[in-house]
C-alpha cells in the first residue's frame, strides 16, 4: 500500500479577507500544473466577521490504470504541511486546533492584527498579547514565514490574499513555479494588476523575511528657551530615571496652558517625590513618583471644551485626517464633527461664580434646555465652524477662571492629598500608587466621564474605609480592575462588597 | 437575486455530454436534476444550500428551454408541498432547504406526500448544517426519513458519486413511489471537484400536459380510510420495491479488502474523512485500498438487511461509523443480526462519540481503540503515519487557547440594524432591562457582544409568536425583533395576526432590510429591488394593516439612531393596547455595496464629481474608553495603540473599510459620548467651483493655524 501523499494546505482567514479566493488560486496553480486539486470550506456566519478555516489538498494526477487519491474534507492535526492564515491570532488559532507541528508545518501568516470584539469593547486595555502567538508559533511551526501582509497589501492597493499567495510561493512548499501563480492569477481576471503587484510584494517580503524593525519613539529634548529651563529644573530636583515621564508631562502642560502651569506640576510633582524620598528611602525608585508624574498630567490637561476646541482646529489634526481618509492631493475634503455640549460644559467653561449660579440655577437649565437636547454638527473645515472653534480655543487664557477649572484642581488637590497621605501611613506606599493609578477611571467626556468620576469616587472612598488593612494595596486594584468590567457597575458593586462590606 | 449575478455558474450548467464540469458539491447537484429531466424545482435559500437556489434564480433562459419551472418558495413547508405535482403525474421534481430547520419547517407537507406516495420521482436536498460552521441546533434529518418513511441517501462527498446519486435518487422514487431524500453535509456541498457532464435532458412529461389532462387518484389523498391502506402500502409495496432497487443497482458499495475479523460500516458522507483516518493509522493508502472490508452506505434509510448479513457473517466485530444522535442506524444493525442469529458484535457509540462532528482525528481515536480490542494483531502490523499524539500540544500552547479573543458573528460595517439594537440599548438604559424575543436572520447577532440584546429565538419568523406568552397586565412589554424574511415566510400569520387576535400588548420591531439577507442577499415579496422573474415591493406596511394591526411606525432611515430610540420608547410606554409594530427599513449594506460601488467607481473613473462619505475618530481626543464601540461594534470601527506617551489605553480608530452610514456619529449624538468623531466628506474629481471655495476657505483657515501655531512655538518645550 504505497502512494504518494497529498499535500494539505490550511487557510484561516476572517470573513472578507479573501480566504476563498485564495483557495481558488491554489487549486488553479495545481490544475495548471497537471495536478489534481479539491478544496472545502465551511463558512457559515462566518462571512459577518468571524473566522472560518479553507482546506485544500492536492496532487499529481495517477498514472494511467492507477486509483486516484481519495481527498479530506478537512485538515486533521499532525497531517498538515502549509497553514496560512491572514491575521496573527488566527495563527495562533490553528496552533490550537493542533495543525501546526513541528515535522511538518510551514506556517505563512500576517502578524497584523484585526481586533476581536471583546479586545475592542473594554473599558481599559483589551488587546491579547501578541508575543505569545508568536513564540508559540515559533516554538511549532517548521518553518515561519511571518510579516505585516495587511499593510503590504495596503502598499499596492491590493489585499491580503495576494500577498500571502506571493508569501506561499516564496515558501516553496508546493512545488509549483512563480509564473504559474502569476498565471493563476491574471486568468481569475478580476483586479489582475494589484493582484500581480501584491503577489510581487509577499513573494519579495517572504524571501527576504527579515525582522520588522522595533518602533523608537523620537528622542525629546527641550528645543526652546522656556524648555530649556524647565528640564533644567526636571533634572535638578528629579532622579534621572523619572525625567522622561516628566519632560512628556511638562510638555503637555504647556501645549495645555502655559509655562505657569508646567511649574504648578512640578511643584505638585517635587511634593510628592519628598514624600516619596521620606517613606521609601530604602529602594529609591520613586515608583510612587513616577505613576503619579504621568496621572497627574493626564488629570491636570482634563478634556474642557476649550481643549477639544484647541484640539480639532490645529493644522497637524488637518493634516492628520486626510492622511486618515486617504485622500489624495487633488481631492477636497470637509470634516464635520460631532458635538453634543450639554447645559453642564456650557456652565463650566462660564467663570466660575456665573457658572456655578447657573448650574445650580433650575430655571436657567429649563429656560436652555431646548438648546441642548440635540448635538451639533460642526464644519471645522468651513469657515464658520473653524471661527467658532478657534474663538472657544483662544478661550484658554481665561480658562483659569472657569468653573471647570476651579472643580478639576480641588479634585486634583483632594487626590494628591490622599496620595500622601496613604504613602505616608506605615505599609500603604503600595496602596499610595494604586490610588494614583485610579485616575485611568476618569477618562471620556459627558456621560462617560461622569460614570468614571463616580466609579472613582466610590473606589477612594472605600479605600478610605478600608485604611490600614495590610491587603489595602490589591483592594484598591481589584476595585479598579472591576470597575473597568462592565458600565452598569455590576462587578464594582460584587467586588466592593467582597474586600470593603461596610460600604 | 438582486445584487449578484451567477451568469458564469449558469454557463457551467449548460455543458453537453461528455465536457468536464468543475465546481462546487451544490453545483453539481444543480446540473444533475437538469440531466435527470427534472420537471420543477423549489426551495428555500440558507446555507449551505443557497448556491442551489441562487444559480438556478438567474437560470431563467436556461430553464424556459428546457421547459422547467422554478420556484424560489415562500417557506420550505411551500416547497414541499410543491411535490404535489408528481403524486398523479409522473414528473420528476425536487425541491431543497437547510437541515433540520427546513425540514421541521416542511414536515406536515412532506408526511402529507410521503403518506400518499408519488408516482414521479420526488427528491428532497437537504444541506445537512451540521458540525462546524453550523448556526443551527444539532440534529438529524435521518428521524425526519424514519419517521415519514422517505428513503435517505447519503453518497460519498465525491462530485461523481454526488451527481449519480441524484440521478438514482429519482429512480428509486420512481421504482417505490416513495419520496426521497438526498443529505449533503456542509463540507460536501463546498467541495470543490469535477465531473463528466451530461446533457441536459427536457422532462418527459410537462407540468403542461397534466393541466391539460388531470388525473386524479382519490386514494393518494390523506383522509380515511386511504391514510390506512397507506400504511400498509409503505410496508408491503415500497419498502421491499426500494430494497430491490437499492441491491440490483448497488447503491450500497463493498470497499477495501474482503478477509480479516473485523470490518467497518460507514455512512457514504463520511467516507473520504474514514479513508484519511485509516491512512494515517497505518490501515490504508491515501487511494482508499485497505486490507479492511468496508461498506460504504450510500443509502442509510433503507438498510438492506442481506447486505448487512452477508458483510458481517464471519466477522467478530464490526466498526458502525455513524455521525450525530440517536444512533439509528446502530440500533439498526444489531436488531438486523440479532434477528438473523449473527454473533457479530457491533461497535459504534462505544468507542466513538455519541455527540459532535466526527473529523479525522476523532475518527483515528475511535478505530484505534476499536482495532486494539478486536483486531489487536492486524492493528500492531501497521506502521502510523503520525504518531498518536500529533495533536495534543505542549504545555506553553495550551495556554494560549485561553488568550485568543473569540470572533463570534456580529453586523457588518455599515449595517442598518447595528443602530436599531443601539436605539435598543439606550431605551434600556432608560426604561430598564427588557425582555427580547429573537427571531432568526442577521439580527439574531444581537444577542452577542457588543449589544448582548435577547433572551430566547424560537425559529425563523417566531420572533413575535416568542413572545406571546408575555402578555401580562404591567407597564413592562415584551419586545419582539422579527426580519422581513421571517415576516413572509410564516412571522405574518405567527406573529403579527395572532397578537392582533388575541390582542397580545408587545411591542414588535419588525427589520426590513430589502433581501433574505442572512442567506445571502435573495429577494423577497417586499424587496425595492426590480426583480424580471419576481413580484416585488409589496410592501410591508400593507399586510401589517391588512391584518388589524391599528399602531404602526415607520422609519426608513434606521442610522437615525436617535428616532429609532425615540419610537421604541413610545412603543414600550404608550398607553395604547394591542400590538405596537415599529418598520424599520433600511437596505442591508453589504448589497447595497454590490450595487453602489462599483457604480462609485465607475464615476470616480470617469471623471465624474463624486463625494465619498466615511468616519475617523481623533486621536488627540479619545480617552479610549471605548463606549461608542460598545454602543456599535461595526468591523470599521477599532482600536489601535495610544499615541499619546501618556495615556495607556488603546484608542478608538475608524479604518478603511467604512462605508459612512453615519451610526458611529448618531451614536455619539444619541447617547451623548465624546466628540471625537468626525465625518470627512471626500470630493472626487471636484469642480472648479469646489476647488475655488476650498481654496478660500483653505487660506483663511490656514492664516488662522499659523497664528495659533506661532502662540504655541511660544510655549513649546
Amino acid at each position: 500500500m504505497h502512494s504518494e501523499r497529498p499535500i494539505s494546505i490550511a487557510i484561516a482567514a476572517l470573513g472578507g479577507q479573501g480566504g476563498g479566493v485564495l483557495a481558488e488560486w491554489l487549486v488553479a496553480v495545481a490544475e495548471l500544473h497537471g495536478w489534481m486539486a479539491q478544496s472545502t470550506s465551511v463558512p457559515g456566519v462566518a462571512q459577518r466577521t468571524g473566522t472560518t478555516v479553507y482546506y485544500v489538498e492536492m496532487s499529481p494526477k495517477p498514472a494511467p490504470g492507477r486509483r486516484s487519491p481519495v481527498f479530506a474534507l478537512m485538515p486533521v492535526p499532525g497531517d498538515v504541511d502549509l497553514v496560512v492564515a491572514a491575521e496573527l491570532m488566527e495563527a495562533g488559532r490553528t496552533v490550537v486546533r493542533g495543525l501546526v507541528t513541528p515535522e511538518r508545518t510551514t506556517v505563512v501568516a500576517s502578524n497584523h492584527r484585526v481586533y476581536g470584539i471583546t479586545e475592542k469593547s473594554a473599558m481599559g486595555d483589551g488587546i491579547a498579547d501578541a508575543n505569545a502567538v508568536l513564540s508559540a508559533l515559533n516554538a511549532r511551526a517548521r518553518r515561519l514565514i511571518c510579516f505585516d501582509m495587511e499593510a503590504a497589501a495596503d502598499r499596492h492597493k491590493s489585499v491580503i490574499s495576494s500577498v500571502l499567495f506571493g508569501a506561499i510561493a516564496a515558501a516553496a512548499v508546493l512545488p509549483f513555479s512563480r509564473g504559474t501563480y502569476e498565471q493563476a492569477i491574471s486568468d481569475y481576471g478580476v483586479a489582475v494588476k494589484a493582484n500581480l503587484a501584491g503577489f510581487q510584494a509577499g513573494f519579495d517580503q517572504a524571501m527576504q523575511s527579515s525582522p520588522v524593525a522595533g518602533w523608537a519613539p523620537p528622542s525629546s529634548g527641550p528645543t526652546t528657551e522656556l524648555g530649556r529651563a524647565l528640564d533644567e529644573r526636571i533634572k535638578r530636583e528629579f532622579p534621572a530615571h523619572l525625567h522622561g515621564i516628566l519632560q512628556e508631562g511638562v510638555k503637555r502642560m504647556l501645549d495645555y496652558q502655559d509655562d505657569a502651569y508646567a511649574d504648578l506640576y512640578l511643584e505638585r510633582m517635587t511634593q510628592i517625590r519628598s514624600c516619596d524620598e521620606s517613606v521609601a528611602r530604602l529602594s529609591r525608585d520613586f515608583s510612587l513618583t513616577n505613576a503619579v508624574a504621568r496621572y497627574l498630567a493626564l488629570w491636570m490637561s482634563y478634556e474642557d471644551t476649550i481643549r477639544v476646541a484647541d484640539l480639532k482646529t490645529r493644522s497637524r489634526r488637518f493634516e492628520r485626517f486626510r492622511a486618515e481618509v486617504r485622500a489624495g492631493a487633488d481631492q477636497v475634503v470637509y470634516v464635520t464633527e460631532f458635538m453634543h455640549p450639554r447645559f453642564e460644559e456650557v456652565c463650566e467653561t462660564l467663570p466660575a461664580g456665573l457658572g456655578s449660579w447657573f448650574s445650580n440655577s433650575a430655571f436657567a437649565r429649563r429656560l436652555s434646555a431646548p438648546l441642548f437636547r440635540r448635538g451639533r454638527h460642526i464644519h471645522t473645515a468651513k469657515l464658520g465652524g473653524f471661527v467658532m472653534l478657534s474663538l472657544l480655543a483662544g478661550m484658554r487664557r481665561w480658562r483659569r477662571s472657569t468653573l471647570r477649572y476651579r472643580v478639576e484642581q480641588a479634585r486634583i488637590a483632594d487626590w494628591l492629598e490622599r496620595i500622601r497621605n496613604l504613602a505616608a501611613a506605615p505599609g500603604g506606599y503600595r496602596a499610595a500608587i494604586e490610588i494614583a493609578e485610579c485616575q485611568r477611571l476618569v477618562k471620556g467626556y459627558s456621560d462617560t466621564h461622569a460614570r468614571g468620576l463616580k466609579n472613582y469616587q466610590t473606589v477612594v472612598e472605600a479605600a478610605e474605609r478600608m485604611r490600614g488593612r495590610s491587603d489595602l494595596a490589591d483592594a484598591i486594584r481589584q476595585l479598579r480592575n472591576a470597575a473597568l468590567a462592565d458600565e452598569a457597575g455590576l462587578k464594582l458593586a460584587s467586588v466592593l462588597s467582597e474586600v470593603a462590606p461596610d460600604g | 437575486m438582486a445584487e449578484r449575478s451567477f451568469a458564469h455558474e449558469v454557463g457551467k450548467l449548460r455543458m453537453g455530454l461528455g465536457q468536464e464540469f468543475r465546481g462546487e458539491g451544490i453545483l453539481a447537484v444543480t446540473k444533475a436534476l437538469l440531466q435527470s429531466g427534472v420537471g420543477y424545482v423549489g426551495g428555500y435559500q440558507g446555507a449551505p444550500i443557497s448556491h442551489l437556489m441562487d444559480v438556478l434564480s438567474d437560470a431563467q433562459g436556461l430553464l424556459q428551454e428546457l421547459g422547467v419551472h422554478f420556484e424560489a418558495s415562500a417557506s420550505e413547508a411551500a416547497a414541499a408541498a410543491m411535490l404535489a405535482a408528481s403524486v398523479n403525474y409522473p414528473i420528476r421534481g425536487a425541491v431543497t432547504w437547510k437541515s433540520t430547520v427546513g425540514t421541521n419547517v416542511a414536515s406536515d407537507a412532506l408526511a402529507n406526500v410521503a403518506s400518499g406516495g408519488v408516482t414521479g420521482g420526488a427528491l428532497v436536498i437537504v444541506g445537512e448544517d451540521y458540525g462546524e460552521g453550523s448556526s443551527i441546533m444539532q440534529e438529524r434529518s435521518h428521524a425526519f426519513a424514519m419517521k415519514s418513511q422517505m428513503w435517505l441517501l447519503d453518497p460519498r462527498p465525491n462530485l461523481e458519486s454526488i451527481v449519480a446519486m441524484v440521478e438514482h435518487g429519482f429512480a428509486l422514487s420512481e421504482a417505490s413511489n416513495t419520496p426521497v431524500m438526498l443529505e449533503l453535509r456542509v463540507r460536501a456541498c463546498h467541495v470543490y471537484g469535477s465531473f463528466v457532464a451530461k446533457d441536459n435532458r427536457p422532462p418527459k412529461f410537462t407540468l403542461q400536459d397534466a393541466l391539460d389532462s388531470p388525473t386524479r387518484d382519490v386514494n393518494r389523498i390523506v383522509l380515511p380510510p386511504a391514510n390506512f391502506l397507506h400504511e400498509q402500502e409503505k410496508i408491503q409495496k415500497r419498502w421491499p420495491a426500494a430494497i430491490e432497487y437499492v441491491r440490483r443497482n448497488k447503491l450500497n458499495e463493498f470497499l477495501g479488502g474482503s478477509a480479516g475479523e473485523v470490518g467497518i460500516i460507514v455512512q457514504g458522507g463520511l467516507y473520504n474523512t474514514l479513508i484519511r483516518a485509516l491512512e494515517l493509522l497505518g490501515l490504508a493508502d491515501s487511494t482508499g485500498a485497505t486490507d479492511l472490508p468496508l461498506y460504504v452506505l450510500n443509502v442509510t434509510y433503507p438498510l438492506i438487511d442481506e447486505e448487512i448479513i452477508e458483510f458481517c457473517l464471519g466477522k467478530r466485530a464490526v466498526l458502525m461509523v455513524e455521525e450525530g444522535q440517536p444512533e439509528y442506524i446502530e440500533q439498526a444493525l444489531n436488531t438486523i443480526l440479532r434477528n438473523a442469529d449473527v454473533p457479530t458484535r457491533v461497535i459504534g457509540k462505544e468507542v466513538l462519540p455519541r455527540a459532535g462532528e466526527y473529523t479525522g482525528q476523532v475518527l483515528q481515536t475511535g478505530i484505534r481503540a476499536f482495532m486494539r480490542k478486536y483486531a489487536a494483531e492486524q492493528f500492531a502490523a501497521a506502521t502510523p503515519l503520525i504518531p498518536s499524539q500529533a495533536g495534543e500540544l505542549p504545555k506553553e500552547v495550551q495556554t494560549l487557547a485561553a488568550l485568543l479573543p473569540v470572533r463570534p458573528a456580529g453586523f457588518c460595517t455599515g449595517c442598518p440594524e447595528r443602530p436599531i439594537f443601539t436605539a435598543m440599548k439606550l431605551v434600556q438604559r432608560e426604561l430598564g432591562p427588557l425582555h427580547i424575543s429573537c427571531d432568526i436572520g442577521c439580527h439574531l447577532f444581537s444577542i452577542l457582544p457588543p449589544f448582548n440584546l435577547g433572551n430566547t429565538t424560537m425559529g425563523y419568523g417566531l420572533g413575535a409568536a416568542g413572545a406571546s406568552a408575555f402578555n401580562a397586565p404591567r407597564n413592562k412589554r415584551a419586545l419582539a425583533v422579527m426580519g422581513d424574511g421571517g415576516f413572509w415566510h410564516n412571522g405574518l400569520t405567527s406573529g403579527v395576526g395572532n397578537a392582533v387576535f388575541n390582542q397580545s400588548d408587545q411591542v414588535l420591531v419588525v427589520v426590513d432590510n430589502g433581501y433574505s439577507a442572512a442567506t445571502g442577499g435573495q429577494d423577497i415579496l417586499s424587496s425595492r429591488a426590480l426583480n424580471r422573474s419576481k413580484s416585488t415591493k409589496h410592501p410591508i406596511a400593507d399586510a401589517v394593516k391588512g391584518v388589524g394591526v391599528k399602531w404602526l411606525r415607520g422609519i426608513d432611515r434606521t442610522y437615525d439612531v436617535g428616532r429609532m430610540r425615540d419610537v421604541l420608547r413610545e412603543a414600550m410606554t404608550t398607553p395604547e393596547k394591542g400590538p405596537k409594530v415599529i418598520l424599520a427599513a433600511s437596505e442591508c449594506m453589504l448589497n447595497r455595496q454590490r450595487r453602489e460601488k462599483p457604480a462609485f467607481n465607475k464615476a470616480v473613473g470617469e471623471g465624474k464629481r463624486v463625494v465619498r462619505e466615511r468616519f475617523g475618530v481623533d486621536a488627540d481626543t479619545c480617552t479610549g474608553d471605548h463606549s461608542c464601540i460598545r454602543l456599535s461594534g461595526c468591523p470599521s470601527l477599532t482600536i489601535r495603540p495610544n499615541p499619546d506617551p501618556l495615556r495607556q489605553d488603546p484608542i478608538a480608530h475608524v479604518d478603511n473599510s467604512c462605508v459612512g452610514c453615519g451610526v458611529c456619529g448618531e451614536v455619539a449624538h444619541a447617547a451623548v459620548l465624546c466628540p471625537s468623531f468626525y465625518r470627512a466628506q471626500v470630493v472626487f474629481n471636484p469642480s472648479k467651483w469646489d476647488r475655488f471655495v476650498s481654496g478660500v476657505r483653505k487660506r483663511v483657515i490656514r492664516f488662522l493655524q499659523r497664528r495659533a501655531d506661532r502662540r504655541r512655538m511660544r510655549y513649546a518645550f
